[in-house]
């Protein structure tokens, strides 16, 4: 029967096929926690009764929100799942590695056909790699701690397809805003988002990360991409490796609740403004806003590519001195190779302050908070009013290369216009 | 029961803001609930007044300090059009009864409201709305009084691989 990735993936753990609108206790291959989420899911796993994890090897435990600790109470919640790593023979990433969709990736932790849970909303982050993966809140997190599994309804699926290439750029975070614009940010609730199309065939897997993390931002339940050559060689490129036999490619004529055609090739770099998500326009519509903080970093645009982009535009520029233009790399694998090509130096010469790996100013908690009647233009996911600090401050979202042009000239900038 | 009245996409972060999330004590977390977006939530909301949002409430992070701070409020029912779905759990697991009423937008702040789950309606000053029913796989952790209390529960795990 034709059928979408998602109803294929939960076909390939249940002893039947499965269609959307099924509910399931499904078996989980992965399931993350973090410093913020964390505690509470461990409090409610010993409520339940809980005194060993369903199998310590599918844990992915670390702190990434407040990294180093920012208050006492942050450094005591991680004394807390520092002690139950420890009990329960879970590798404990720590402070060491980073975001923990980014490590999630990068360590192997979550492969094609996989079932993933995480106590956090961009856990769909992972749909990059053709895993069924969905955030869930800390009660869910203790159950599917105890058991191992946990229910799903398995949900509808959105068919976004892609088609074009992109112009010089422009990329991965303008598609899934200018999506996002289209769709609303309830366009997706309780569905997957198939990501599909000739630009996501061509689109590495940094890029489909990007767009597969966003899919929250419409209510998706999991964003996911066709798992393909690109995918395979991504993993062979971290030693990892599925043993997984599935054809996990979408069938056209799969039953969809929606199928979006987008082209992207004349596609403009998109800028999502305050204080909703889905409140997208072309960078020319805002251009010349002043902006007092730049953040170029998270689970959303940290990485390596991220930072290549935004070294192009900055070339041999300098920051403005009105901005504090803020770099902080999704995870330390990300860091270094970042450093070691140079780019870490070219930003630090150009005015930019580079933090450590961790998910920085995205949440308003650690370190990088606005003021009220302050602008911050920010590659990571969300806008929502406050969500980096005073309720009174505007967050603007775009792309790695529209921050880096806004950042050299203090105002939203438009990436094209710059050399 | 009042009615506190919020409009669409109230998110996550409104609810309770990022720099209180080393708070897990529902108490405590009410004293910070909508800070800065409706300071006056926390001051003068009581037991069994009532949140009536629009649509997509509770959108963004997965945090289920969320429920929690209005849980800590005294607040066990959120009526809306429609939730983001993680909230929507997060209610449920955390035992607060998250209520999708297409006619939301029609009640106002400082209404009363009364919730018949088990007639498919609320009424608003009087007036009747429609419900939707909970799916019948949350209503079963809903009567264990919660995802926890479901958990003590089971004997066996029913998994689909069976």
């Amino acid at each position: 029967m034709s059928a979408t990735i998602t109803e294929k993936i939960f076909s390939g753990r249940c002893a039947r096929e499965v269609v959307a609108g099924d509910v399931m206790m499904a078996p989980i291959d992965a399931a993350m926690i973090h410093d913020i989420t964390g505690p509470l899911a461990i409090d409610k796993f010993m409520e339940m009764g809980g005194t060993t994890v369903f199998d310590p090897a599918k844990v992915i435990l670390l702190f990434d929100h407040q990294v180093p600790a920012d208050s006492i109470p942050a450094a005591q919640n991680h004394v807390m799942m520092r002690r139950f790593a420890e009990e329960q023979g879970i590798l404990n990433y720590d402070v060491h590695e980073g975001v923990c969709h980014q490590v999630a990736v990068e360590k192997g932790r979550v492969l094609p056909g996989d079932i993933v849970v995480g106590s956090d909303s961009h856990t769909c982050t992972y749909g990059a790699v053709g895993a069924f993966a969905t955030g869930i809140g800390s009660t869910d997190m203790g159950f599917a701690l105890r058991f191992g599994a946990l229910y799903f309804r398995i949900p509808e699926s959105i068919r976004a397809e892609a088609a074009g290439a992109f112009a010089p750029r422009v990329g991965a975070k303008d598609l899934v805003l200018s999506i996002i614009g289209d769709l609303g940010a309830d366009g997706a609730t309780y569905k997957a988002v198939e990501f599909t199309g000739p630009a996501m065939e061509a689109m590495d897997i940094p890029g489909r990360m990007t767009c597969c993390n966003m899919a929250i931002e419409m209510g998706g339940k999991a964003g996911i991409v066709p798992p393909d050559a690109t995918t395979h060689a991504y993993l062979a490129s971290i030693g990892a490796r599925t043993t997984r036999k599935e054809d996990l490619t979408p069938d056209d004529d799969a039953t969809y609740a929606a199928w979006k055609d987008y082209d992207v090739t004349d596609l403009v770099p998109q800028v999502a403004v305050p204080h909703n998500v889905d409140n997208v326009v072309d960078v020319t519509d805002v251009a010349g806003i002043p902006v007092n903080q730049v953040f170029i970093g998270s689970c959303t645009n940290g990485r390596y590519d991220d930072f290549l982009e935004a070294a192009e535009v900055l070339g041999d520029e300098t920051f403005s001195p009105d901005v504090r233009v803020i770099i902080v790399p999704a995870s330390r694998t990300e860091y270094l190779r970042t450093l070691r090509a140079g780019l870490i130096e070219r930003f630090v010469e150009a005015g930019a302050i580079v933090e450590g790996p961790s998910c920085g100013p995205c949440m308003g908690g650690a370190f990088g908070l606005l003021a009220p009647g302050e602008v911050s233009l920010s590659t990571s996911n969300r806008n929502f009013r406050g969500r980096q600090g005073s309720t009174e401050a505007e967050v603007y979202l775009c792309s790695p290369a529209t921050a880096a042009a806004s950042a050299i000239h203090g105002v939203i900038t438009d990436p094209r216009e710059v050399a | 029961m009042r009615v506190w009245k919020f409009g669409d996409d109230i998110d996550t972060d409104a609810i309770i803001p990022g720099r209180f999330l080393t708070i897990y004590e529902s108490a405590e977390l009410a004293t910070h609930a909508f800070e800065g977006t409706r300071d006056d939530f926390a001051r003068e909301a009581k037991e069994g007044d009532i949140i009536v949002g629009g649509r997509n409430f509770g959108c963004g992070s997965s945090r289920e300090h969320a429920p929690l701070a209005i849980k800590g409020a005294g607040i066990t029912v959120v009526v809306a059009r429609s939730f983001a779905r993680i909230f929507y759990r997060n209610c449920i697991n955390t035992g607060v009864l998250p209520v999708i009423c297409p006619d939301a937008d029609t009640i106002r702040e400082g209404d009363t409201v009364e919730i018949f789950p088990e007639k498919g309606c609320l009424t608003a000053n009087g007036v009747r709305h429609d419900i939707e029913p909970v799916p019948a796989f949350m209503q079963k952790i809903i009567t264990a009084g919660g995802l926890v209390e479901y958990a003590h529960a089971i004997e066996e795990l029913e998994l689909c691989t069976k």
